[in-house]
């Protein structure tokens, strides 16, 4: 499907969604309570067949956080973005998806580690990268004691 | 001695029990700072849990504090066989926020670039590959022809591993002079060198016991798990960046994607030596036919992207390598996201291992060709 045909059969099927055209990809925000289906009827849908997560995101928004997801199908070679956010900065939890695409299960945990977004029935949440008494250093309200960057 | 000999007799006493150990973070077949905790049963590999992050640089905050064209110089440190094609990603995806279109002159040296970086990074793993093994004549091999491509980076860019040659709107510098006429000759000389990698280790009777079967990764477990590059297209999966969504040069080439459906440590070995003959093609077919030009478009001193979230998707030696700019419209970006191969490659490590013996882990760990930085970054 081109990008205007996914767009209008996105908002035929997800009507909750908030839909747009980015300036390359079809973007979806979902809300968390309907992330977990929307991916899978996102994956499981003959039309749109989304089967590989090329890339997961965490982002910290200063108001929100949100968690980006970049998905492609093998069949059709169309390309969307689907998104969620969550307002809730102090303990930011949103359902894990690698019930959905296995490879989720690693990124959410480097989600995990670098942002400190919780994944909701994540059979593995550890850290990846750092120690667990370090802070989240992408958040934007991480305190970078000796300055090693500063914007 | 009477106590052996019950030992002996009792074989109850001789099960082993599972133990857990391991392997790095300086194992040498780890190939960089990577500890693996295997959980084993005598030989045989139960579970493989890689454990991550002894290098982790933040390079991900860092580019917070900088500028667009700044930021080419940290992709160089992450995947250092792949320099290349990491800058390239950063400049194409400033380029396409910014919407200027480069030089045909530029896409082409960017994509002889590409190549010859995936040559020298394919020759690399090759040779280390047969070191693995435990086959160190392959090792001379591969960095003998490694060593002139190397060569012909220094010269065109002045660095060897770490070119960092583009920038946004083009490359720093036109090529040398002598670029066209040593390329040729390289690739004319290895022309006849790659014949002989075949004869000296794909042949090989050890080689192939240790490697067909071994390993599987199916399909649906590939695409599942975001194993690109050889190692995803050994399993079938269709993954060329360069031929699904083309960029720079690659439209006007012709060239065959690789794949092989075995699954296996042979087939990803297979792959990577086939690649390095497509990769010659691609070469060929651009180095005469260089266009005149400008060799980078005129940029403003200071590049402000617009507000917005960008991304873009390169083929790296490893696998898809993806840029993800998040924007605020300062001079510096907001959040920026390395996709990198390795990362997502690595986790299926205990998916491939399972049930194998540990010799074999270290022939499935060192096909899936993993370079650290770029996982940890």
């Amino acid at each position: 499907m081109t990008n205007e045909e996914l767009k209008s059969y996105l908002t035929e099927r997800f009507p909750e969604a908030e839909i747009k055209t980015g300036p390359q990809y079809v973007e979806m925000t979902v809300s968390n309570a309907s992330l977990l289906e929307t991916a899978q009827q996102l994956k499981q849908s003959k039309e749109t067949s989304f089967d590989y997560l090329f890339c997961l995101t965490g982002v910290d928004y200063a108001q929100n956080m949100g968690v980006i997801y970049h998905l492609e199908s093998l069949a059709h070679r169309h390309t969307m973005v689907l998104k969620v956010k969550t307002a809730d900065r102090v303990n930011p939890a949103i359902d894990t998806v690698s019930s959905v695409w296995i490879t989720a299960k690693y990124h959410e945990r480097e989600v995990y580690d670098l942002l400190g977004v919780r994944f909701n029935n994540h059979t593995d949440l550890r850290r990846v990268f750092l120690d667990d008494d370090w802070g989240h250093p992408l958040r934007k309200d991480y305190m970078d004691e000796v300055r090693i960057v500063e914007r | 001695m009477s106590e052996i000999k019950e030992v002996i007799i009792n074989n109850d006493r001789l099960a082993t029990d599972e133990y857990l150990v391991n392997m790095g973070p300086q194992h040498p077949s780890t190939h960089g700072v990577l500890r693996l905790l295997v959980k084993l049963e005598g030989e045989k590999v139960l579970n493989v849990q890689p454990h991550s992050g002894y290098i982790h640089s933040g390079i991900e905050k860092m580019c917070e504090a900088i500028s667009y064209p700044q930021i080419i110089h940290l992709t160089d440190r992450m995947d250092y066989l792949s320099a290349h094609m990491n800058n390239e990603a950063v400049a194409l995806c400033v380029e396409k926020a910014l919407q200027v279109e480069v030089p045909d002159r530029v896409k082409y040296i960017r994509t002889i670039m590409d190549e010859l970086s995936r040559l020298a990074s394919h020759q690399l793993w090759w040779c280390v590959f047969g070191m693995d093994l435990g086959a160190l004549t392959t090792f001379f091999y591969g960095l003998r022809d490694r060593e002139l491509i190397l060569d012909i980076f220094e010269e065109t860019c002045g660095a060897r591993m770490t070119v960092s040659y583009n920038t946004p709107g083009g490359v720093m510098f036109d090529i040398h002079p002598n670029f066209q006429k040593r390329v040729k000759e390289y690739i004319k000389y290895f022309k006849t060198k790659l014949p002989e990698y075949d004869k000296l280790l794909s042949g090989n009777v050890i080689l192939r016991e240790r490697t067909e079967g071994i390993g599987h990764l199916s399909l649906v477990d590939a695409i599942d798990f975001g194993v690109t590059g050889p190692s995803g297209r050994a399993s079938g999966f269709s993954c060329d960046v360069r031929k699904h969504v083309p960029y720079s040069a690659y439209p006007f080439v012709k060239f065959n994607e690789i794949l092989d459906h075995r699954c296996d440590t042979y087939a990803r070995y297979e792959v990577r030596v086939r690649e390095m003959w497509e990769s010659i093609s691609i070469i060929e077919q651009l180095i005469d036919n260089i266009p005149a030009g400008d060799y980078a478009v005129k940029m403003k001193g200071v590049l402000k992207l617009p507000e917005g979230e960008f991304y873009q998707r390169v083929e790296s030696a490893r696998g898809e390598f993806g840029v993800f700019i998040v924007s605020d419209g300062k001079k510096n970006p907001y959040r920026v996201k390395f996709r990198s191969p390795g990362f997502s490659n690595l986790f299926a490590l205990n998916n491939m291992a399972k049930g194998h013996k540990i010799a074999d882990l270290v022939a499935i760990m060192s096909t899936l060709d993993l370079i650290i930085p770029d996982i940890d970054r």
